[in-house]
């Protein structure tokens, strides 16, 4: 009955046998302990549980683990790079983006991933790009500032090359 | 006291973690043979409980226990009301429903398993016959008779309460103009991002049950929880983890964190429980749920001369924590911030077969406020007055603080004048006027709302509060230097590891990073009270800064007896004391301990440096632990604990206004400005306030626009999930411009009066004003809420 997935997250490949109906989130929360990505809504509305697969931002809690086998998954606990924050982890930081914290992680990724589609986007882009989750502490106005924060950061490195 | 932290925008200590997703949430919290609870809900919202069949559940795969009401009705005791109002009905409300569900979402079983999707399948495989009742659905047809949820007290009427002082008859007879409204405040779900969570383990040798819960209030949930579950409380331990946001819905004491408790202690081992959305939109607390009829009075110029509300607050189908109560802090706001000679409230308590009303960010403020703003609008209509001039024209002056209020409140202090002038200021309001008049020439659509409101914060004295309205804080100098604070209040996003950081290393003149703010462990923290109310920091904060003092004291007769000098010649300034004042230098931060090389045995603490004229807070601790040099009868270590008792509440206000343009052909709605100028005192960290007013906001928004929990008539649920119940989204909200007035409130030292629920508080009316506004060219004097787009389209196209 079980399957067995290959599946690598954040840059270390697993292979686990799972049953057919384990969600993805649950997959990362309790088989691999990557409790980061969290459960909101169980319905793909509120964000909560966004990871990104093979570069896209997706909703784990909606999609099976056996649909991510040969995928490679980045979870918020991937994002930092050699313990150096992630330009949106920082903006997030900097701008007051979070108050309870529970649906910064998804957040952060669409944010990343909003930032690697358009790496200059407007106010409006960027709520645009965001409206697929939800946050109930900050009234999103912060977040935005963080984003923008982010995206600043992350030209001028591109700029000097760093 | 230094001002490096304080007043400044400190980011947060809390963050590195929760950027990461390395903070702990209850999930989160993994135990070796943890089990795993899931819960079988009533689907009728009235019906009999004939029979239940349990036996192929027992007998599915992974299936631990399974147990219903006739398993825990002698084991566990009623889930707690905390209100108390005279003559008011409290059912009977056991953990699981027995011989009648009264909601949908009325837990009936419990499942236990080896892990999640085993106990919700074998939820399916337990088998309820029921008979169906007919449903108290519509509060004021539940009010009025209609079905009985309660065959013994013959009527859904929990209580009924009056108040208010004034002769309202008289009041209301005298005036020129008495204007009456009809006013919904519609359910809504507080719909934390993260919901409710248990896990409950319980050690059989010693005896010891320690419950990790979602929740506001770690201290007050263990008492309850040892009164339900019968053992004693200094067996119990509630720790809260990170909180993924509360809102009121985590004030409460849950069914499910008794049945948690219990199922450990049946089986000896972890039992988890999260909650789903589905659950928390059925079973966790709603709030708002108050139908009421509005009356006002004024004379030809605008002044209120009396205010009367009749209302009737949906309970739902059992008191929670503080079901009850909720609509009593609308009878005490609803003065606003106006001079109101005679004020009324009638309200009737009503139980209804839906899940309980409670505190939900603002709790019964919001309700007050949007009454007597919706009112001061409908009187400057009637009067053809601009509602600015009719607010001015009612606000006391400051010099009239402490101001009484006909609902029996001392306001302790304001400036309404001055925070209407800067929003005003602000948007260019009459630049706006003059706009809305060109585009309405134009055929534009154009509304601008202005809402001036106060509100009650940092609850409160304990005499007006059901268990306790002081918090408490212990504040200890380790023996290596670094400072620790302990608070009885329970933040849960609101980032007081930082701001109470702020004041303690302001206080202390040490470095932030060397103090440590830690909260949500009963077995770790002295009793305290929680984070509700806007109380955290006016309360809580207010202990911290008392604790400091006191172990300030403490390390002066340390240090004067150490600099062998007197207490009343040694100073204090930036961590460390001194014998002459004049010479105290701007040391700062507290250095690391350093111990000799070769000197000490490896393990030894290091020796206090006390030469000389000054000696550090570092040096005093280790003195304090090393205790061979203290002064005569002195305690040795250096700890602090203070439990502050607020003399009154605080009162913050404010101004918002909201400027929205309509289209005509969808009825969609977007703003145009949105401008807030609030006061909440004294400001720790402006950045977190900001953050709290936009939070604030935004809720209110959705309130106004969006939100709404509706049960059909057979009190089904209808909007069981966020793909039915509409939240502000990022590209629903507009930008906020925000300022302040600060006017310090003489209840605390600090001298902050709280800032959690204003946006909720103060918004709600300047959109629905703004809206209203808008559509007056239609006629339009009053809509209720949420304004969705349908309703604006039907009245614009003239199509009712």
């Amino acid at each position: 009955m079980k399957k067995t997935v290959s599946i690598n997250v954040n840059g270390v490949a697993h292979r686990n046998e799972v049953e057919p109906r384990l969600l993805l989130v649950h997959y990362l929360r309790d088989t691999l302990d990557l409790t980061g990505t969290h459960i909101g809504c169980e319905t793909s509305i509120c964000g909560a549980c966004t990871v990104m697969i093979d570069g896209q931002s997706v909703k784990s809690c909606t999609m099976f683990a056996v649909q991510a086998d040969g995928a490679s998954v980045t979870t918020i606990e991937g994002l930092a790079r050699d313990g150096e924050l992630h330009a949106v982890q920082e903006g997030f930081w900097e701008r007051h983006g979070l108050q309870c914290g529970y649906c910064t992680p998804g957040m952060i990724i669409s944010a990343a991933q909003l930032l690697e589609r358009n790496p200059d986007p407007t106010r409006d882009e960027i709520r645009h790009g965001i409206e697929g989750n939800l946050c109930r502490c900050t009234g999103y106005q912060h977040i935005v500032e963080a984003v923008e924060y982010a995206a600043r950061k992350m030209k001028t490195e591109a700029a000097t090359g760093d | 006291m230094s001002n490096k932290y304080v007043g400044q925008r400190v980011k947060r200590t809390e963050d590195p973690r929760l950027i990461q997703g390395l903070g702990h949430y209850v999930d989160d919290i993994k135990l070796p043979d943890t089990l795993h609870v899931a819960f079988l809900r009533s689907m009728y919202a009235h019906a009999r409980i004939t029979g239940i069949d349990t036996s192929e559940a027992e007998h599915a795969p992974g299936v631990i226990a399974v147990y219903t009401g006739k398993d825990v009705v002698e084991k566990i005791g009623p889930v707690p009301c905390a209100g108390a109002l005279p003559g008011l009905r409290v059912p009977d409300y056991r953990v699981l429903a027995r011989d009648k569900a009264l909601f949908v979402g009325h837990p009936i079983a419990a499942v236990v398993a080896t892990d999640r999707y085993s106990a919700r399948d074998a939820i399916d495989l337990i088998m309820i016959d029921y008979e169906e009742l007919p449903p108290a659905v519509d509060v004021e047809e539940a009010a009025a008779g209609g079905p009985v949820i309660y065959e013994e007290y013959g009527d859904n009427i929990s209580y009924k309460l009056t108040a208010g002082e004034g002769d309202i008859d008289a009041a209301l007879a005298s005036s020129d103009q008495r204007i009456k409204q009809r006013i919904v405040h519609q359910r809504l779900a507080p719909v934390a991002m993260e919901g409710r969570g248990v896990l409950a383990r319980y050690y059989p040798g010693e005896k010891e049950l320690t419950l990790w819960s979602s929740t506001q209030i770690p201290h007050l949930l263990r008492t309850q929880l040892a009164i339900m579950l019968g053992i004693p409380e200094n067996k119990l331990r509630v720790i809260t983890p990170e909180v993924g946001g509360g809102f009121g819905s985590k004030l409460n004491v849950y069914a499910e964190e008794a049945m948690l408790g219990w199922i450990s202690m049946q089986l000896g081992k972890p039992v988890k429980w999260i909650e789903s959305r589905r659950e928390n939109m059925q079973a966790t607390i709603h709030g708002r749920g108050q139908v009421g009829y509005v009356e006002i009075g004024c004379k030809d110029d605008g002044t209120v001369t009396g205010l009367k509300y009749d209302v009737f607050a949906d309970l739902g189908a059992y008191h929670q924590l503080l079901t009850p109560a909720i609509p009593t802090l609308t009878g005490l706001m609803l003065s606003g911030c106006y001079k109101i000679p005679a004020i009324q409230i009638n309200v009737t308590g009503v139980f209804t077969n839906k899940m309980s009303t409670d505190a939900y960010r603002g709790a019964g403020r919001p309700e007050a406020t949007y009454v007597v703003e919706r009112a001061l609008d409908l009187v400057a209509a009637e009067l053809g007055l601009d509602p600015v001039e009719v607010r001015r024209r009612n606000f006391p002056a400051p010099e009239e603080f402490p101001f009484k209020t006909a609902t029996g409140l001392f306001y302790d202090s304001g400036e309404y004048e001055g925070a209407l002038r800067k929003a005003l200021d602000m948007a260019g309001y009459d630049q706006l006027r003059k706009e809305q008049k060109q585009a309405r020439e134009e055929g534009k659509i154009i509304g601008i709302g202005v809402s001036t409101y106060v509100e009650i914060c940092a609850l409160g004295p304990s005499q007006a509060m059901p268990a306790g309205g002081w918090e408490s804080a212990t504040v200890r100098i380790e023996p290596t230097g670094k400072v620790t604070v302990l608070t009885g209040a329970s933040p849960h996003g609101q980032g007081q590891e930082t701001s109470f950081a702020q004041i303690v290393a302001d206080q202390l003149g040490v470095a932030l990073e060397d103090v440590t703010v830690i909260h949500g462990d009963t077995s770790i923290v002295q009793y305290g009270i929680g984070t509700f109310g806007s109380r955290a920091t006016a309360v809580g904060g207010t202990a911290v800064h008392f604790a400091v003092e006191k172990l300030k004291e403490k390390a002066g007769k340390i240090a004067a007896h150490l600099l062998k000098s007197d207490v009343s010649s040694v100073t204090f300034n930036e961590g460390r004391f001194s014998k002459q004042a004049a010479r105290a230098a701007a040391a700062g931060e507290v250095p690391e301990p350093v111990v000799p090389a070769g000197q000490a045995p490896a393990g030894a603490l290091p020796e206090p440096d006390t030469g000389g004229n000054h000696v550090s807070l570092q040096d005093i601790a280790l003195a304090a632990h090393i205790a061979r040099d203290l002064p005569e009868d002195m305690e040795p270590g250096l700890s602090a604990t203070y439990f502050f008792e607020p003399k009154n509440f605080t009162f913050p206000f404010g101004t918002h206004i909201a400027v929205v343009e309509i289209d005509r052909d969808t009825g969609d709605l977007k703003f145009l400005r949105y401008v807030a100028v609030d006061d909440c005192g004294r400001v720790i960290n402006p950045m977190l306030v900001e953050g709290q007013i936009h939070g604030g906001i935004v809720q209110a928004m959705g309130q106004a626009l969006y939100e709404e929990v509706v049960y059909d008539e057979q009190g089904q649920m209808v909007t069981g999930t966020l793909m039915d119940y509409a939240l502000p989204r990022a590209s629903t909200t507009p930008w906020l411009e925000l300022d302040r007035t600060e006017t310090p409130t003489p209840v605390n030292p600090l001298g902050v009066k709280g800032v959690g629920e204003a946006g909720t508080i103060g918004a709600t009316p300047a959109v629905v004003g703004a809206v209203v506004d808008a559509l007056s060219p239609f006629g339009v004097r009053h809509l209720d809420m949420p304004i969705r787009p349908e309703a604006i389209w039907r009245i614009v196209n003239r199509q009712n």
